[in-house]
């Protein structure tokens, strides 16, 4: 297994390998996002018993929920690209963070968008200064620095350096920001969903959520792998097998 | 490590003999906080609620006025190049050039801030508060501050794009210090908030100059 994970690592270094390998990877990625959205979307809106205290407007969770979890696990997968890239100079990696940064942040802005639309009608009120709803912010804001300074420095290694170095940063601060809004104000309910504890949730609500949850992250790997293979692409665009494949 | 001090002696000379570098963020400073009471409401009631805020929001602005020249003139000039030449750690550079900026832009703020204090009505028990925190919380300012301003050191119109790097990343030490400066106002304990600001001091002091040293290296491949 640790064999095999180590060699799928060194090759994963190689763009061609890569190409060609999620070249069979994205019609699955495709099936899967497609029939995930659908099967769990379904189930959400229209089979899921409403709540008995927000009524139908919960249902917004199946679309809230996925992209905040997203929003945030992408930052920690761009940080993790940014480190591998800042120490054995892999550059598949720094494609891989910059491929991420964009898709992370409008997830981000999904969430925050989806929350307040579910905010106003049962908080009565699009925005409050709300713990979570401040370090979603914050998170999007962090997202912002780093592609500003991706954009903002010519020289295309030191971008990608710059990006990482900011990411690992921003990585670090994550938690530092997420628990001192916490302390500051907290109105937003406990997290619907721990690893720890068992789901407070009837299953009919819960398989939908986590049906959709498995969709958003194998759909964000399609995104990424998309944008992945343009960087590829652009690269590599004087190499052979680029030009064998643009005349094919 | 002499070629370190020599560094912290001529930023600090420069800055002596050049006092804008530190004035300017100073009068900021203050022209920000007095811009509070003409916009909301300059009932003392009103003001002394919110002085703690405003003075914390107002150093934390003028912090980011003064970083953006931190790197810039020794990235220009070549005395980075020299440094990296020298074979010099990088790590204790970077500690000591945002130990230059504190002295230059941190403690000036916190010496100031009681004038402020005044100004806004703050309430008498939270001067200590307010001098307190200001002494640990900016420092980690400055020290987050030089990341950003490492990083940016190389790129024309730099400054904003500082800003926005690095505002993020201030917010933990906003929302303390401020609610340290409240909290005394009101007569209650501030001491829990104090010490979060100097576990972030330690924490900014051992980390930041990784990442600053990491930045500073990538000003050469431009």
């Amino acid at each position: 297994m640790w064999q095999w994970l180590v060699r799928l690592y060194h090759r994963l270094g190689s763009p061609k390998w890569f190409y060609e390998i999620t070249s069979r990877w994205i019609p699955w990625l495709v099936g899967l996002s497609v029939v995930g959205c659908a099967v769990g979307l379904v189930l959400g809106l229209l089979y899921a018993p409403a709540d008995y205290q927000q009524g139908n407007s919960f249902r917004i969770i199946y679309i809230h929920v996925p992209a905040a979890l997203l929003a945030q696990s992408a930052f920690m997968m761009m940080a993790v690209a940014g480190a591998v890239f800042l120490i054995w100079r892999m550059k598949m990696a720094a494609w891989v963070a910059r491929s991420i940064a964009p898709v992370g942040a409008s997830f981000c802005l999904i969430a925050l968008l989806t929350g307040a639309i579910w905010g106003k009608p049962t908080w009565g009120t699009w925005w409050v200064w709300d713990a979570r709803l401040t370090s979603m912010l914050l998170l999007l804001f962090l997202y912002f620095g780093v592609m500003a300074l991706q954009r903002a420095i010519e020289s295309e290694d030191a971008s990608h350096r710059a990006g990482a170095i900011l990411s690992l940063v921003g990585l670090v601060n994550i938690p530092i920001i997420k628990y001192s809004v916490e302390w500051w104000n907290t109105l937003h309910q406990p997290a619907t969903l721990k690893l720890t504890e068992k789901p407070s949730m009837h299953p009919d609500m819960l398989v939908p959520l986590l049906i959709m949850i498995v969709t958003t992250y194998v759909f964000f790997a399609l995104l990424v792998i998309l944008r992945t293979r343009n960087e590829v692409l652009w690269h590599e665009r004087k190499r052979s097998w680029v030009r064998d494949l643009l005349e094919s | 490590m002499s070629l370190v001090m020599a560094t912290v002696k001529r930023d600090l000379l420069l800055a002596a003999r050049n006092p804008g570098e530190w004035l300017n963020p100073l009068m900021f400073f203050l022209m920000v906080a007095a811009l509070f009471p003409l916009a909301v409401d300059p009932d003392p009631k009103f003001l002394s609620k919110i002085a703690g805020g405003v003075i914390w929001v107002a150093a934390l602005l003028a912090t980011l006025l003064s970083l953006d020249a931190l790197y810039k003139a020794d990235v220009e000039d070549g005395s980075l190049e020299q440094w990296l030449a020298s074979g010099e750690s990088l790590y204790v550079l970077a500690l000591g050039k945002a130990l230059v900026h504190w002295i230059a832009s941190g403690l000036p703020l916190t010496l100031m801030s009681p004038l402020l204090g005044l100004m806004m009505a703050l309430p008498d028990d939270a001067f200590p508060a307010l001098l307190l925190s200001l002494g640990v919380g900016t420092p980690v300012l400055s020290l987050l501050g030089a990341v950003g301003a490492a990083l940016t050191a190389g790129v024309r119109s730099g400054g904003l794009l500082l800003s926005l790097l690095i505002l993020p990343l201030y917010i933990p030490v906003l929302i303390f210090a401020a609610s340290a400066v409240y909290h005394a106002g009101i007569g209650m304990s501030y001491n829990g908030q104090i010490g979060f600001l100097g576990a972030m001091l330690a924490l900014a002091a051992c980390l930041t100059p990784f990442a600053s040293a990491a930045a500073l290296k990538l000003n050469l491949s431009r």
